[in-house]
């Protein structure tokens, strides 16, 4: 006798199956690219021409519209990967493994991002594009992460155990990240007695400085989750080119040789 | 039953211990890898010997880092080929254990010869006498966390055909925290700064890294081995 699911598990399991989750997903990408142009429009509108200019930096201060959203999403999206690799992990869920390989460029971007506005930031702040301070190379070792998790996925052959690898250095490498995020700030201090913070006085932020950076820090939530779709999408129709779903979707489609 | 784990255990180590003896040329390169990049050193910053003892604790400890990733390729690699991983999966015995055995004797086989060296190489350089039982501490702290994640990242790769690089990009952003207190612990001494803080966040490191690492690591063989 089998009784009957929980509604909440049966929505999980139906949105876990690929063909479901590529309808779902085409269903909800329009909307996430629009909230993510409203959002980023009017933070972007708000931060970079109507929010006063910094006191003690001028101008060059407004980068941070874009450094400091950018630098949250980076550390968002590797927690994200670790929640997706846990999923693929324990419960097998196929459609965590692509949400996991899709979200690692998506979040080496967005690293990317904020070493670069970083070092432009600090060109006119500190004198120099690039300083050892605790932030920046923290946010390098990040990088370093993304690129091993991505590196180790495609050194396989077989796409599933190459997803399954990532997931699980994408655990143990959330796991060291607030290891290491503490190490480099204690190894900052120990070597350099003062630096200029790039976000000093951030708590006594002024609120003319604050709901701009916010507004684009939910667009680019948005922005991750439209890409994250998008992607997913794409890497779905390759990993399942053989199956009957794909062939009815897209009737062009040459199934893809299967490994031997 | 914990005593065929322990006989099961005693097996292996035999085995591998057997394998690594007959190999000992080969127990001998990271040690010539790790004498020749602190040759380098003096070659490439020249001869002065204020600016090398500036320099040579955190060289010691970078050169061990490098040093120390040379012999994990193969750390699983040969029992993923022939089999001993299969027979190691279906012996009932939990294969956390198992590898928790392979890691301690690649620590021996690798870091113990290189925590022997390091202060030798720190001496060299001109490191000032008293910073060496820092180093050696700090070293005997660290290593076993190293060769932990090592052993994690090497058996992530197992199955594949090349790991060289990759396992270097694994392993090294994980192994930041292990020389940033490692090398500070050694400043620490060197500068008259209490370097007990940095020792016992290494210490807490490793019993975290040998807490969790033969788990992690004995499921990434699993998924090597699937």
């Amino acid at each position: 006798m089998t009784t009957p699911m929980h509604p909440l598990w049966l929505w999980f399991h139906k949105t876990g199956s690929p063909p479901e989750f590529y309808r779902l997903a085409g269903r909800l990408l329009p909307w996430f690219w629009v909230l993510t142009v409203v959002f980023g429009v009017v933070g972007l509108y708000l931060g970079l021409v109507r929010a006063p200019a910094d006191y003690l930096q001028g101008e060059s201060a407004r980068i941070m519209y874009i450094h400091v959203p950018a630098a949250w999403m980076s550390m968002f999206i590797f927690a994200a990967m670790a929640f997706f690799g846990l999923l693929a992990l324990v419960w097998h869920v196929k459609i965590s493994e692509v949400l996991l390989i899709s979200a690692a460029p998506i979040g080496m971007g967005f690293t990317a991002v904020t070493l670069i506005t970083g070092s432009l930031w600090g060109r006119p702040t500190w004198g120099t594009y690039w300083v050892w301070d605790a932030r920046l190379t923290s946010e390098l070792v990040l990088l370093f992460l993304y690129f091993g998790v991505l590196g180790l996925f495609h050194a396989f052959d077989d796409r599933r155990k190459g997803a399954r690898a990532a997931s699980l250095l994408a655990l143990i490498g959330l796991a060291n990240l607030p290891i290491i995020h503490y190490s480099v700030n204690w190894w900052n201090t120990l070597h350099q007695g003062s630096s200029i913070n790039l976000l000093a006085g951030k708590s006594a932020i002024d609120a003319s400085m604050l709901w701009p950076m916010l507004l684009v820090a939910v667009a680019s939530k948005f922005w991750f989750a439209a890409s994250l779709m998008q992607r997913a999408r794409i890497e779905l129709i390759a990993m399942e080119s053989g199956k009957d779903w794909v062939q009815k979707l897209l009737p062009a489609a040459v199934p893809e040789e299967p490994n031997p | 039953m914990a005593s065929s784990a322990s006989a099961a255990l005693g097996g292996l180590l035999q085995r591998d211990a057997l394998g690594l003896w007959r190999r000992r040329g080969e127990l001998l390169n990271p040690i010539l890898f790790a004498l020749m990049v602190a040759t380098l050193f003096p070659l490439a910053l020249g001869p002065e010997a204020g600016r090398l003892a500036r320099v040579a604790g955190g060289v010691a400890w970078v050169i061990v880092l490098l040093a120390s990733l040379l012999s994990l390729d193969n750390l699983f690699r040969s029992d993923l080929e022939d089999g001993s991983l299969d027979a190691m999966l279906v012996s009932r015995q939990p294969l956390s254990v198992l590898v928790a055995g392979k890691i301690f004797l690649h620590w021996l086989a690798t870091a113990l010869p290189l925590i022997v060296l390091a202060p030798l190489i720190a001496y060299a350089l001109g490191m000032p006498a008293r910073g060496s039982g820092t180093l050696v501490l700090a070293l005997v702290l660290a290593t076993p966390q190293l060769s932990v994640l090592g052993a994690c990242a090497a058996a992530l790769t197992a199955s594949l055909r090349r790991s060289g690089i990759l396992l270097s990009l694994i392993v090294l952003p994980l192994a930041v925290p292990a020389l940033i207190f490692g090398a500070g612990a050694v400043e620490a001494s060197l500068t008259g700064a209490n370097a007990l803080q940095p020792l016992l966040l290494l210490a807490a490191g490793t019993v975290l890294a040998l807490a969790f690492g033969p788990l992690v690591c004995a499921s990434a063989l699993k998924l090597s081995a699937s």
